[in-house]
């Protein structure tokens, strides 16, 4: 958060409408995403209640746990899961590309599919409840004992999957809907009370008659708006607790039948509020435009996602209960790689984000007052081609310095370096920059229509640079004793997936 | 009506925002704050628990101390090197018949730790004791859910929660509440050996988190660092002794009572009254008094109506030293007027971020 965002929530608050926060979206949305809206029981580590799934809007799939603390059942309900993710995350694997990527050191052919699943969730508890139930089930045993249908394992691997990709910034694979919609809006409420998703959409989309004050008050209101998950209404659990005491005592099938259905009416009526929000929260991201750089990021997410797939296809070893120090070590730098970029990405991207940069001194927007497109500097051998930009901005940029490399988000391609910078009586400063590229590989004047600014046109020049290269680990025979040595392949144990059943 | 003691619980939560001098004296009065909140028309923060958390709580509390604690034992051995000498175990909560009082109960549990205390090799654990804890002129009994034995000279609080730590570990949130109550339950043991003529180093400042492992019921217990919970306690027990003086700014004829006349009745004190009364407590609201004050949403409101910028979250305030209005510094941020020399700084940080979005949004400054 930034004085930028202060300010967009004091407006916000003070308008009763939330203010935009971005100009385009910076997460990928999916022509079909799978929504996921789990309830668990109170209580309990990891007991699951229901969930309203589906990747249609119009067909919401209603799951539920008749006797959420019995485990058979627990697991039962993760298979009828497994039954619905599965196929659908199958259905992507069919269709795909190739392209030329590193493998085992060497640049090869290789293949990924043209399309991968995305997850949606309410909020954070929702995929911690997913990293929960993953770590719940992909040890289990499909086999001996306790033994339970393949899909419930294999679904265990995949959610955890899935909820690790969730913590890179930038991967929209599993997406909080919550967060989300943060990321592109701010509202007059705090932070916490933004956790809660019928007062977060009350804010950017109040309905008709009321504001964002008023919208956000009806929508804390249980009984009006059911919590969206994975924590149910503590009011609702007493309503609950009666019904499945209720079943459980029941001694005939038609009674347990017709308790049952009272159940499903009564989560469906808990969940059905949340669905239409989750699809609602798709709409308002779906009305911004998509990023620039979303597509290559997607294309990430695709690559990973096939080759997990790949990879469950073959080996399929659980994920290990824990990382090695290596593993770790690793993981950490993927993740700052991946937060830093997805930094610098979003403000090449959006304006919006970009202003943050500004405000903090890192970049200034001009209009291009005059230019000297054929100068010619002395270089160490030859005269160099180096055209002259004045930019006129009305804030100088305190953090700037003369021979700073600069570049602008419309000019990714033509690195800058700055001059000179002279302040005028008014406020407003003059900024020299000089071109040193993007020139079509000129190397004498003149350069083709377009490559150097005109006056009049309006620039944002950054000394962010997207040329950032992630930290190299040596191989793993070459690990030092730091990190415990060159670590030993993760084989799972019957100590993982032993548990009491009870 | 008889005021609402302290809880461990309550102690806890002042430590979270200890500069709200409502709550401080609310509390020191024992004012049911739910209550207060339904009189003032607003919704109380709803803190009820699930039926079948509390169901989930107390079985698994019966099967670490089913079969003459053996679970227990067997984790004090575990986690404390205990020796594997037998222990005892005094249950302070069945001792003097399931309706002692707490009273009876506190009597009985000074008159074990006396013992305790005199014998160097006392291998007594005491299960559901009572511990008094003076506050603001009130004293709070607090019910630590069990106190090991003397293992290596010294005495452990234990907390046993049904939240789960799953491969060793367990939701942060919900391990540092435990420990904040903990170190409420350490402190007044502490406070009542040295009454005893006891040393307070008798009491370790570590406590024993029981709770179970992974997903199944099993328990599993660590020893978890209490000395900075600890100083936060102290420091804000010494100041709620200064409660009677927030109180004292009241007038004269202010009143907290909620008590109805006879059975249902008319209220004693109007709600006019009441509503007076609590405004002329000052307030600190911050987002966070959601979490756990049942008041919090009364305040919320009159936060929102004072256009306090801090109801949106500490970092807004943070943004915005001296600017206690959203209208005001607003206006500021748009021109429409000028700052004092002390908030120019800001003002001008504000002015340039509603210059930036106003080009990015392309909307003037102030539309």
């Amino acid at each position: 958060m930034s004085v930028l965002t202060t300010y967009a929530r004091l407006r916000a608050a003070e308008a009763g409408r939330a203010e935009p926060l971005a100009t385009v979206r910076h997460v990928h949305l999916a022509a079909r995403p799978f929504v996921l809206i789990p309830l668990a029981l109170a209580g309990e580590a990891c007991a699951p209640l229901a969930a309203l799934v589906g990747a249609e809007r119009e067909r919401p799939e209603l799951l539920i746990v008749a006797e959420p603390r019995d485990r058979t059942q627990r697991f039962a309900f993760v298979a009828d899961l497994a039954d619905r993710v599965l196929p659908h995350l199958d259905s992507f694997t069919r269709d795909t590309e190739e392209y030329t990527g590193r493998r085992d050191g060497a640049k090869r052919i290789l293949t990924r599919c043209t399309e991968a699943p995305q997850i949606l969730v309410p909020n954070p508890g929702g995929i911690a409840f997913l990293r929960l139930l993953g770590r719940s089930t992909r040890f289990r045993g499909t086999e001996g004992p306790h033994a339970v249908p393949p899909g419930v394992p294999l679904l265990g691997k995949w959610l955890t999957w899935f909820t690790d990709r969730a913590e890179f910034p930038g991967s929209s694979q599993l997406l909080a809907m919550t967060e989300a919609l943060s990321v592109h809006w701010a509202t007059g409420q705090s932070g916490t009370e933004d956790g809660n998703l019928a007062s977060l959409i009350g804010w950017i989309a109040p309905p008709d008659g009321h504001d964002g004050h008023e919208a956000a008050r009806l929508a804390e209101d249980p009984a009006l708006r059911p919590p969206a998950g994975p924590a149910t209404d503590p009011v609702f659990d007493h309503t609950l607790h009666e019904l499945l005491d209720r079943y459980e005592r029941a001694g005939t099938d038609p009674l347990r039948a017709a308790l049952r259905h009272q159940l499903e009416k009564q989560l469906r009526s808990q969940l059905a509020p949340t669905w239409d929000l989750m699809w609602r929260g798709v709409d308002l991201l779906r009305s911004l435009p998509p990023g620039a750089s979303v597509a290559g990021r997607w294309e990430f997410d695709r690559t990973l996602f096939t080759d997990y797939a790949a990879y469950l296809a073959e080996t399929g070893l659980p994920q290990a209960r824990r990382d090695h120090a290596v593993g770790a070590a690793r993981r950490l730098a993927r993740l700052e790689d991946a937060t830093a970029r997805y930094e610098l990405a979003r403000a090449y991207d959006d304006p919006l984000v970009m202003a943050e940069h500004e405000l903090a001194g890192r970049a200034f927007t001009g209009v291009v007052i005059a230019t000297d497109p054929s100068r010619m500097v002395k270089g160490p051998r030859s005269a160099l081609f180096r055209p002259l930009v004045t930019l006129r901005t009305d804030a100088l940029p305190p953090r700037l310095e003369l021979g700073d490399k600069v570049k602008s988000p419309t000019r990714r391609d033509q690195p800058a370096r700055l001059l000179a910078v002279r302040a005028l009586p008014d406020g407003d400063a003059e900024i020299d920059l000089e071109l040193e590229g993007g020139l079509a590989r000129k190397r004498k004047p003149p350069a083709p229509p377009g490559c150097v600014p005109e006056p009049g046109e309006e620039l944002c020049y950054t000394v962010l640079d997207t040329g950032h290269s992630p930290l190299a680990f040596p191989d793993d025979e070459a690990t030092p004793w730091t990190h415990g040595g060159p670590p030993t392949p993760y084989t799972p144990t019957e100590d993982d997936a032993d548990e009491a059943w009870e | 009506m008889p005021p609402l003691s302290y809880d461990a619980r309550k102690i806890a939560a002042l430590t979270t925002n200890p500069g709200c001098a409502r709550r401080a004296v609310l509390d020191a009065a024992g004012i049911d704050k739910a209550r207060l909140a339904g009189r003032l028309g607003a919704t109380p923060g709803a803190f009820t628990q699930s039926p079948f958390a509390l169901t989930r709580g107390r079985a698994f509390e019966a099967l670490v101390k089913a079969n003459g604690y053996a679970e227990l034992i067997t984790l004090l051995r575990a986690e404390l090197a205990a020796p594997v000498e037998e222990a005892r175990v005094a249950d302070l909560a069945a001792a003097e018949g399931d309706r002692a009082s707490v009273r009876t109960r506190a009597r009985a549990t000074e008159r074990l730790l006396k013992r305790v205390i005199a014998e160097e090799d006392s291998r007594l654990i005491l299960d559901h004791p009572v511990l008094t804890l003076e506050i603001a002129g009130q004293t709070a009994y607090l019910e630590p859910d069990a106190l090991s034995h003397r293992i290596g000279d010294r005495i452990h609080v234990v907390v046993i929660k049904s939240f789960a730590a799953i491969d060793g570990q367990a939701d942060p949130r919900k391990t540092a509440a435990a420990a904040r109550e903990a170190a409420v339950h350490v402190l007044a043991l502490r406070r009542t050996l040295t009454g005893l003529g006891a040393s307070a180093d008798l009491v370790a400042d570590q406590f024993l988190l029981v709770c179970p492992k992974d997903f199944s019921n099993r328990p599993y217990g660590r020893l978890i660092d209490l000395r900075q919970q600890l100083d936060a306690v102290e420091h804000q027990l010494r100041r709620l002794a200064r409660a009677e003086d927030l109180a004292g700014a009241l007038d004269a004829d202010a009143s907290l009572d909620l008590s109805v006349q006879g059975d249902q009745g008319p209220p004693v004190v109007s709600d006019d009254h009441l509503a007076r009364t609590v405004e002329s407590l000052d307030y600190l609201y911050e987002p966070g008094c959601l979490d756990f004050c049942e008041l919090s949403r009364h305040c919320r409101e009159k936060a929102l109506a004072a256009g306090a910028p801090a109801r949106l979250g500490g970092t807004v305030g943070g943004d915005l030293p001296g600017l206690d209005h959203i209208a005001v510094a607003l206006s500021l941020a748009h021109g429409q007027a000028e700052p004092d020399e002390h908030r120019r700084e800001v003002v001008e940080r504000l002015r340039a971020a509603a210059r930036l979005r106003a080009r990015c949004l392309g909307r003037g400054v102030a539309s």
